[in-house]
């Protein structure tokens, strides 16, 4: 048996309520419920996870290091854009 | 709460220690990495069993380390060799459909186990899992996976007698608890296009023995590996 039969699986965790799920890291698995199995033993026997998502590589498309000028560039020097720009009113907390 | 007989514990810990020895002979030969941890990971589940049970009954380093074959109180079933991967899964089916069985029914309890066996449920729910899913896809595999996995069944069959042999000091309903197992392993293997093994049952003779100390001889090889670094360093520590 090799790993190469096998598709490469993104793991990503969500470690508690109210967060996001992250970026773990990938694997090999045959289908989707082995690939949710290993990843469970792989990414989350530390107790860092209360769900996991699997998703094949093959289906993330991503952006190309060589598109990587025209598409975050244009932003580094538009200050406007991040909410510092605007002077926050007296009473306003939390933020 | 009423107290737990030593020999009970003994025999619950044993199977652990002993399968946790033979699953952890997988780290550095199992098919993939990700199957190495997943073997692993059970194996330090039962490890932890092991652990809790043998230190109900005394020095948990003394009774794993310094007992000679004959004082271990394990299942045939769990000291057999590891095998191929298949022959892994079929004890794992067979055991962890047991170990899932027997646990709930003791987590009910009022002993000192239920609250180890509350707790434990929930592993050995997860190891059952894992060897369900495995039986459906190398039952379900290929022609090759297939052949092994029904070797690997056929061959551990006869040590399951002996699994339902009542232990004492357990206030267990065996003949129940074998049936309802019997039914779960049929299920899945007939969903894994597999043949439930058929052999020596009820009054024939099968393998046996384990409880009262008799083992089989790769134990007595198993027990030399697992053993020899306590025996020539006694107290030695990381």
């Amino acid at each position: 048996m090799s790993t190469t039969d096998w598709p490469l699986w993104e793991v990503f965790v969500r470690s508690r309520r109210g967060l996001s799920h992250t970026h773990a890291g990938s694997l090999h698995a045959p289908d989707a419920a082995m690939a949710l199995r290993n990843a469970r033993d792989l990414y989350t026997r530390r107790s860092e996870g209360i769900s996991i998502w699997v998703v094949p590589s093959t289906e993330i498309t991503a952006s190309s290091p060589d598109e990587k000028d025209s598409f975050f560039d244009p932003a580094a020097d538009k200050p406007y854009r991040h909410p510092t720009f605007y002077e926050i009113p007296e009473g306003v907390r939390h933020l | 709460m009423s107290p737990l007989p030593a020999s009970a514990a003994l025999a619950l810990g044993d199977d652990a220690l002993v399968l946790s020895h033979r699953l952890g002979e997988w780290a550095g030969y199992a098919p993939v990495l990700e199957e190495e941890l997943a073997l692993a990971n059970i194996s330090l589940d039962l490890l932890g069993q092991a652990r809790i049970l043998l230190s109900l009954v005394g020095d948990e380093d003394e009774l794993a380390y310094l007992r000679e074959e004959r004082a271990f109180r394990n299942l045939q079933l769990v000291e057999q060799p590891r095998g191929d991967f298949a022959h892994t899964i079929a004890r794992q089916l067979y055991f962890s459909s047991y170990q899932r069985l027997l646990y709930e029914e003791l987590a009910r309890g009022d002993d000192a186990l239920a609250e180890l066996a509350s707790k434990a449920v929930k592993e050995v729910a997860y190891h059952r899992d894992h060897a369900e899913h495995w039986t459906l896809r190398l039952g379900d595999g290929t022609a090759e996976s297939h052949q092994r996995m029904q070797q690997g069944l056929n061959a551990l069959w006869r040590y399951t007698d002996e699994v339902f042999e009542p232990i004492e000091g357990l206030s267990v309903d065996w003949p129940t608890l074998r049936e309802r197992w019997t039914e779960q392993i049929a299920h899945v293997l007939q969903q894994a296009t597999l043949t439930m093994p058929s052999g020596p049952q009820g009054d024939a003779w099968t393998a046996g023995g384990g409880r009262q100390g008799v083992h089989t001889e790769p134990f007595g090889r198993m027990l030399a590996e697992m053993q020899h670094l306590h025996r020539s360093h006694p107290g030695a520590a990381w």
